[in-house]
């Protein structure tokens, strides 16, 4: 069995590339897409610990966050669609009315 | 000494009392201008009618040593201090009930007459209804802060009343000096309840119940009682217009007239000899306060009565008047004869009322004239108001068998009899000018030439029944009432013993009635003089009262001006007062105040120019902020541990 290491390294490496993602991509569809990997990479962590404590805790809150980011992506997905329609534009840097 | 056992009964009548005339002012103000002004005042009158009738009853049944009471709800309940909004009537509070509303009665009657051509008949109406709740509310509460609630609410009333015609800028600031005076007395009068509250408080007892407060009054160490007391006092000054701030009420005279009779004369300028009789208990405990009273009653009296004597208004000879007679009932309260107070106060309110209501009778048959210089010969003309003045007049004067010659005459005993001669003498001497300055006034309008213009002699007439009623049952208070507290040597004094549950028989009767006599045929001497007097100048045929206004020496002209208080306050007082706050509404104001408020708007502003960068409406540069913040407490923590 590999060691548990193993899995925590893949995972913060698949949280850093949603990170970076979600903060230098031009395209909001793409941000959501890196928002989910941020999550699948904690999944990844929650499984992970599962099975190194033997306890059914982590795979429960792996099924809560799958949930939440189905819920999510419908949410996010909608939102671009409007916005899309409204400007014809999906990046974010054209969205900046919102301030001072 | 007799001790008073008091009866405490309760009485849920009570509160109809003030309650009628309220919902009066409520029905008049919200239906006031639909119903007319007929209708309106009619309802104005009914209600003041019907608080009357059950003053009458209330009065019927209570027993001389009975209070009823009638608790409606705790008001303020905090620990062990606690204050009820509740009545009572004790036979001193029926006596102040049956003038409220009795005198209110006749004074809205006339009222119904007098501003039948006005344009504010329903307004008038309010007010005066608010006003009788009120000063109803004053006499009946049956503590402290109740009595304070209807102090300051007549106080509103007087000031709506008296700029009633707000028109003429003259009139509103009539208005405001009177509510302003009245401010810094009230002052006075509410520091002087704090520190009684605070002073019991220090004893274990907080109350401002009167019952409580006169068991517990001996518990006060007689330092703090004569502050009190003297704080109290300085209310009533204000209020019952007093030497130093008597000022406002001659300028009170700016309102109509029923109102100067109602509120001016007969009710609420009593308020403060109400305030110190139902607080005998306090006062009695501090001799130097009541010797200060006492003074400051004797100084009033003489001191109005000299400017009275040569002033060409009408309102305002009756004005001093009835400064110089609150006077006399702060002489009586001072030497202790509170009942005699009373008696006076009562008295007074029939004839003086009687007098205004006359001389608004005048007024109204001239067109709005008030100046005596300009009248004359009127008796031919209105032979009912004439009559009812002079038997007023006789009143006020003092003569024989007059409600006022007993009352004044008891008062003047109780000073002579106490010890007090100067006081006494003062009296006297003012009792004297008062008889001329009153029949100098009877003398001016109504006797001799009329001096009235054309246009205004062509419509000469006697004023509606409506009116000269009331003036009829008030002269003939003027003259009955006074037979209540008859001297020992007729047929004894019922209003002492009325009153003696209340004020208990500390009132010492010293004297012999030989040298009672003696000094009451001296006061009526100085009167007959000072009635000769005014005959001699003012009543002989041929005087020519035109004349007689311009001239005059040093004294006089002393006296037409007042003394010049007026100015002298204006320059003590009020240009000082006006100076400091144009200094402040100038630099103060502009620079200090608006420019702190300013300058933090301004940093405020100009810090978050810089800042506000931050906010750029990218939501990427708000996730990069959040993964920074997110790495830094990382650090943090992981640091730590």
């Amino acid at each position: 069995m590999l060691p548990v290491n193993y899995y925590l390294i893949l995972s913060a490496v698949v949280f850093a590339i949603g990170v970076v993602g979600v903060l230098i991509r031009r395209n909001l569809i793409v941000v959501l897409m890196s928002i989910e990997l941020m999550l699948n990479a904690v999944n990844l962590t929650f499984i992970a610990f599962s099975r190194y404590l033997g306890s059914m805790v982590g795979q429960v809150a792996v099924f809560f966050v799958m949930a939440v980011a189905a819920a999510e992506a419908v949410i996010g997905l909608a939102i671009i669609i409007s916005v899309y329609r409204q400007r014809r534009s999906l990046d974010p840097q054209d969205m900046q009315l919102l301030k001072w | 000494m007799v001790t008073n056992q008091l009866v405490l009964a309760d009485y849920n009548l009570l509160r109809w009392i003030p309650l009628i005339p309220l919902l009066a002012v409520v029905c008049n103000l919200f239906w006031g201008r639909a119903l007319g002004k007929k209708f309106a005042g009619a309802l104005a009158c009914a209600a003041v009618g019907a608080s009357f009738a059950l003053a009458l009853y209330v009065f019927w049944q209570l027993p001389s040593n009975g209070i009823f009471r009638d608790s409606i709800y705790t008001w303020i309940d905090s620990g062990s201090f606690r204050v009820n909004l509740s009545f009572q009537v004790d036979a001193l509070t029926a006596v102040m009930l049956l003038i409220v509303t009795g005198i209110g009665f006749l004074i809205h009657i006339y009222s119904l007459g007098y501003m039948e051509h006005d344009e504010g008949m329903v307004r008038f109406f309010i007010y005066l209804n608010l006003f009788i709740f009120f000063m109803l509310t004053l006499v009946m509460g049956d503590n402290l802060l109740i009595l304070f609630v209807g102090w300051e609410g007549v106080g509103l009333c007087s000031y709506l009343l008296i700029g009633f015609w707000y028109h003429d800028s003259n009139n509103a600031i009539a208005g405001n000096k009177a509510f302003i005076v009245n401010r810094i007395g009230d002052f006075g009068f509410i520091l002087g309840i704090f520190l009684l509250v605070t002073e019991l408080g220090r004893q274990g007892i907080w109350t401002l119940d009167f019952l409580e407060l006169q068991k517990h009054a001996s518990m006060l160490s007689p330092a703090s009682i004569g502050v009190i007391t003297l704080l109290l006092f300085v209310g009533a000054t204000g209020k019952s217009a007093q030497l130093p701030l008597f000022v406002w009420l001659p300028d009170a005279m700016a309102g109509p007239t029923p109102v100067s009779a109602l509120i001016h004369a007969a009710t609420m300028v009593t308020a403060g000899v109400y305030m110190t009789a139902r607080l005998h208990f306090l006062f009695v405990l501090a001799p130097s306060t009541l010797s200060l009273i006492a003074w400051i009653g004797a100084a009033t009296a003489f001191f109005a009565a000299t400017i009275a004597l040569t002033q060409n208004d009408i309102k305002k000879v009756l004005a001093y008047s009835t400064v110089s007679q609150l006077g006399y009932m702060f002489i009586a309260v001072g030497v202790g004869a509170f009942s005699a107070a009373i008696f006076h106060l009562f008295t007074h309110a029939f004839f003086k009322a009687c007098l205004f209501l006359g001389s608004g009778s005048v007024i109204h048959a001239l067109d709005g004239q008030q100046d005596m210089r300009k009248m004359g010969g009127l008796k031919a003309h209105m032979p009912q108001t004439y009559w009812t003045y002079v038997v007023a007049t006789l009143a006020i004067a003092g003569a024989p068998l007059t409600a006022g010659f007993f009352s004044k005459d008891l008062i003047l005993w109780q000073a002579f009899s106490h010890g007090a001669t100067a006081l006494w003498g003062i009296g006297l001497i003012t009792a004297g000018m008062t008889a001329f300055y009153m029949f100098r006034q009877l003398f001016m309008v109504f006797h001799g030439e009329c001096r009235a213009n054309d246009h205004a002699k062509a419509h000469l007439h006697e004023s509606p029944a409506v009116m000269t009623l009331p003036l009829m049952i008030l002269a003939f208070g003027s003259i009955f009432t006074g037979w209540l507290g008859a001297p020992e040597y007729l047929w004894g004094n019922r209003w002492d013993l009325w009153l003696r549950p209340v004020f208990g028989a500390a009132e010492a009767h010293e004297g012999s009635v030989g040298t009672e006599v003696i000094v009451t045929l001296l006061t009526l001497a100085v009167v007959a003089v000072g009635i000769y007097f005014a005959y001699a100048k003012y009543g002989r045929a041929g005087t020519e009262v035109e004349q007689r206004a311009g001239a005059g020496g040093l004294l006089y002209r002393l006296s037409l001006n007042k003394y010049y208080v007026d100015e002298i306050y204006d320059h003590v007082f009020v240009r000082p007062f006006t100076a400091i706050s144009d200094f402040f509404a100038r630099f103060i104001d502009p620079w200090v105040i608006d420019g702190t408020v300013n300058g933090v708007a301004a940093v405020t502003r100009g810090s978050s120019q810089v800042w506000r960068g931050l906010q750029t409406g990218n939501v990427q540069h708000y996730a990069a902020g959040l993964l920074v913040g997110t790495l830094a407490l990382l650090a943090y923590y992981s640091g730590q541990s």
